[in-house]
């Protein structure tokens, strides 16, 4: 598909720079990796209250998502959801080719990152030959667990996801082994009795107080060891290591199409808000700048400046003259 | 003026002042002391990029709450002196503490 703008983020930030753009007669794509629009204030906090929202004096994160989306609504903007942004390419006509994890294309003659915190990706241990057997036999996401049926599995974490993976799996592999850093569990209480049940049954071996130390083996994963509660070293057989850690913000795939960071992110002029490469701006938390502050505010501030910038790209041969909404109004698609 | 140390995994050890009725936290602090903290979340206990080690004086400081619990299971390499620094609030009872970034 087709369109003037870009727009790699959903959230509130991501929402406005639709409005923003749209006064100017510019048409907007949202892409988020997230399956609703909102970004944190839906995934995160919906119900918290924030106050520094100029004319709200409390307002709730889900319902200043439901306002922004009513706001926006007069420009039509498109989207993409649930899936991730992975490569940009910049075309001979000098567009942009924005393709998802999903195999979708956009083509814009402008990109805007609004990627607020990035995207959360697995974190991972820190251990030595860690990489050596990504893809090999260490996995951070369980796809398809039938892939996993009948190997000797070790599950690492105490949260949420290793507790139900390590109650899932017990049946389907030929040995589970669950190491966990406490003696008991934050996640769910009922799957961590679950999860003490087939301990004592016999059908995982649970490995408490106990911290992964390495993985070994050649090409494929072989074994792992960690050290026990007795602080002894203990190795065990495994075909698959599934490290199960959460999720940690990162800047993913965004690191990889050539823009300036810092950690974890993209500088940016603020005149306009643009990044080193042309035609890409970044808006939002994702950016930083002397005298940042991550506030929606700053956002909405910094996508009506890439707005105006943004024109140039859209209507090369037009000139740009501002007009307020209390004269010109909010003239729909 | 509330002083504690901060060690680095390099070795480098400084002291840091700071007064204490700024409305600060830890990682706020660390981070305008320009140590290379993430905070990528910017404060909600929700990335765990700010997490130090609590060498001592971690039993006078408030305990951690849920959220930063929560948080802090999830780090691979975390031990019972884990804390997350923007939930750690500069006042008293940092008095002397020795901290360890990763």
């Amino acid at each position: 598909m087709k369109t003037d703008i870009c727009i790699i983020g959903a959230g509130p930030v991501g929402l406005f720079a639709v409005f923003e753009a749209g006064l100017l007669k510019m048409r907007c794509h949202l892409v988020d990796v997230l399956p609703q629009i909102g970004g944190q204030l839906s995934e995160i906090y919906p119900k918290k209250p924030i106050y520094d929202i100029p004319g709200f004096p409390e307002i709730k994160a889900g319902e200043l998502v439901s306002n922004l989306a009513q706001q926006i609504e007069p420009f039509r903007p498109g989207f993409t959801l649930g899936e991730k942004v992975t490569t940009v390419l910049r075309k001979d006509d000098g567009a942009f080719e924005v393709t998802t994890s999903e195999g979708t294309v956009i083509i814009s003659k402008v990109i805007v990152i609004a990627g607020g915190l990035g995207c959360f990706e697995p974190r991972k241990p820190e251990i030595e030959h860690l990489e050596k057997f990504e893809g090999k036999g260490i996995i951070y996401f369980v796809k398809d667990p039938d892939s996993l049926r009948g190997k000797k599995l070790v599950i690492t974490g105490g949260g949420d996801s290793a507790l139900d993976w390590t109650i899932h799996l017990a049946s389907v592999a030929k040995h589970l082994t669950l190491i966990h850093r406490n003696e008991t569990f934050r996640g769910a209480p009922d799957s961590a009795e679950k999860v003490f049940e087939l301990a004592r049954a016999g059908k995982i071996d649970l490995l408490l107080s106990a911290s992964l130390k390495g993985v070994s083996g050649n090409g494929h994963l072989a074994a792992v060891s960690c050290i026990d509660a007795e602080k002894r070293e203990r190795i065990i057989d495994s075909d698959y290591l599934i490290p199960l850690f959460g999720l940690s913000p990162k800047l993913g795939p965004i690191g990889d199409w050539g823009l300036s960071q810092d950690k974890n992110a993209i500088p940016v002029n603020t005149i306009d808000y643009s990044t080193n490469i042309p035609g890409i701006y970044a808006i939002g938390d994702i950016n930083t700048y002397p005298g940042k502050l991550k506030l929606i505010l700053s956002g909405f501030h910094e996508a009506a400046l890439m707005a105006q910038s943004a024109f140039r790209f859209v209507y090369p041969d037009q000139k740009l003259s501002f007009k307020y909404t209390t004269v010109n109004g909010v003239n729909a698609f | 003026m509330i002083s504690f140390e901060v060690l680095q995994g390099n070795g480098a050890r400084r002291l840091i002042e700071v007064p204490e009725d700024m409305n600060l936290s830890l990682m706020e602090v660390l981070k305008a002391s320009e140590y290379p903290i993430e905070a990528t979340c910017g404060g909600i206990a929700l990335c765990a990029t700010c997490y130090v080690e609590v060498l001592q004086g971690g039993d006078e400081l408030d305990g951690p709450a849920d959220p930063e619990l929560d948080m802090l299971d999830t780090l691979p390499s975390a031990t019972a002196q884990s804390r997350l620094a923007c939930q750690i609030k500069i006042n008293p009872k940092l008095q002397d503490a020795v901290l360890r970034l990763k």
